[in-house]
């Protein structure tokens, strides 16, 4: 039976960025929020990612959001009162150099970072040996280290966001899916779900890689791809490596959880754009390689499960948020395999947007506009 | 099946189990979740496999939810009134079995590499 409501905002995606948006609107009082998603919170990208947190980046804005991003993330477990711990863990993030280039991309990054008050510093290969005994260092020209980096579990944040939201009167509508955007005299007017329409004048499309689809849904085309990322968990072991070890060149990250096992990613060139999230055999082969290179004591570990998720990527591998020609229907979207670390600055900055209250941090550089006027911010520092 | 049958009224598996109230009941013995957890999360509304796994670990540990999967399903068909058969059982993910992540490269050396202590017996080839 379809029922009918009305709400103030509804956003689109049950992941960690729209769970954000949710509590931080609902935080403002913003009114009657809905928070709607297909499956269950946490079932696309946000719970499929490797839900690693840095602050090391080439742009000054990804620093900005990301440094804030970490302030929020070391106050989350006492601000939203979740039961379990986000399990924020600042092991710092360790950069491999691999290549000349990178190294001076690193210098140029470093150099940046320390200007913002992010307290990364350039490493030799001995001084990273340090931190990470392990490491195979016969390759690496150089690294960089940022202690304050980290990681935090995907799920719990998400979960905790909600249930925050929750608490504030927010609804959060699980198994329900968007249909379509009812837009009038050039302004949104109405959702369309499989569980009853809402009348709202305010969206927000969270939807992850989806993005691109829920945005056609008012006339929007936004410059905006699907991509598949395998990752892969092992069985837990002692605690052994307290950074996140990533190279760009290599495309590879590894992590150790709290809970002792080690959680890898790596990314691969020809990957075709689309909504696949199957794992491959190919991707076993290729991230035993690699890390077995970096790590060589990790190829000991025994693989228990892999898996798949979907990165939403922009030309530039900067997110797109905020307002569109379109009144009432705003972005946050298109985080190019960066959402859950972006996620807790995204969502205030989209309530002080939405707010219309001076945004905390300038970020009308990342509006949908950027791709047409050719402004785009690009990203060195991606895997 | 598994010796982690839970007892106590309406429990899967029914009354033949060794528990006693007020014992700790353990569903996942990778992850030590234990029955109350499961039961308290159903109660508050997360009534899939897939949400009790993401916040609990449940059936994320090396068995892969041998153990766990059933007793949970049973546990949300109980709670919802549905039959098991009509409860989504979950993404069952690969690998079937533990492998070793070396024995998967090609020209890997053996499990003599020194770090980890493998017994070396996953190779993948």
């Amino acid at each position: 039976m379809a029922m009918n409501k009305c709400a103030d905002a509804v956003i689109i995606g049950g992941g960690v960025v729209g769970a954000s948006v949710a509590y931080h609107l609902a935080k403002r009082g913003f009114g009657r929020i809905v928070l709607v998603e297909r499956s269950y919170l946490a079932s696309g990208s946000t719970g499929r990612c490797g839900a690693g947190v840095r602050q090391q980046w080439g742009t000054k804005l990804n620093c900005l959001l990301a440094q804030e991003s970490v302030r929020m993330f070391e106050r989350m477990d006492d601000e939203l009162g979740f039961d379990r711990s986000i399990e924020f863990k600042q092991g710092g993030y360790l950069l491999l150099a691999y290549t000349d280039r990178e190294m001076n991309q690193f210098i140029k990054n470093v150099e940046l970072e320390q200007s913002l008050g992010i307290p990364a510093s350039l490493l030799t290969p001995a001084e990273a040996k340090a931190i990470v005994p392990m490491l195979n260092i016969s390759d690496v020209l150089c690294a960089t280290y940022c202690p304050t980096d980290g990681h935090a579990n995907p799920f719990h944040v998400t979960y905790a966001y909600a249930g925050a939201a929750r608490r504030l009167g927010a609804e959060v509508m699980t198994f329900t899916e968007v249909k379509g955007i009812v837009v009038e005299n050039g302004k949104v007017a109405r959702v369309v779900c499989d569980k009853g329409n809402i009348d709202t004048r305010v969206v927000v499309n969270a939807a992850g890689p989806y993005s691109g689809l829920v945005a056609r849904m008012v006339g929007l085309e936004i410059p905006f791809w699907a991509e598949r990322h395998q990752i892969l968990v092992t069985e837990p072991v002692e605690p052994v490596l307290r950074p996140m070890v990533m190279s760009f060149s290599r495309r590879i990250y590894c992590q150790q959880t709290p809970h002792g096992s080690f959680i890898m990613g790596m990314g691969d060139p020809n990957e075709p754009h689309g909504f696949s999230t199957e794992s491959s055999w190919k991707f076993l082969v290729d991230m035993a390689r690699e890390i077995t290179r970096v790590l060589p004591p990790v190829g000991n570990l025994k693989v228990v499960r892999q898996w798949a998720g979907l990165y939403d990527m922009t030309p530039d591998a900067h997110p797109i948020l905020g307002a569109t020609p379109v009144e009432g229907f705003y972005l946050a979207c298109g985080f190019s395999g960066h959402g859950f670390m972006l996620a807790p600055v995204t969502g205030r900055l989209l309530a002080e947007v939405i707010c219309d209250e001076k945004p905390s941090i300038d970020i009308t550089g990342l509006d949908l506009g950027r791709f047409e006027r050719g402004e785009l911010v690009v990203e060195p520092s991606v895997v | 099946m598994a010796c982690a049958k839970p007892e106590g009224e309406g429990a899967p598996g029914g009354s033949e189990g060794g528990a006693a109230a007020g014992d700790v009941v353990v569903i996942c013995r990778c992850e030590d979740v234990t029955l109350d957890e499961i039961r308290d999360l159903i109660a508050r509304g997360y009534t899939t496999i897939e949400e009790i796994k993401r916040i609990t670990r449940c059936g994320m540990g090396p068995c892969q939810g041998r153990t766990c999967r059933q007793l949970v399903l049973a546990e949300i068909a109980r709670a919802t009134a549905k039959d098991i058969a009509s409860v989504a059982p979950g993404r069952f993910r690969p690998p079937t079995k533990p492998v070793r992540l070396g024995g998967a490269v090609a020209g890997a050396p053996g499990p003599d590499v020194e770090g980890f202590e493998g017994d070396g017996d996953e190779q993948v080839r």
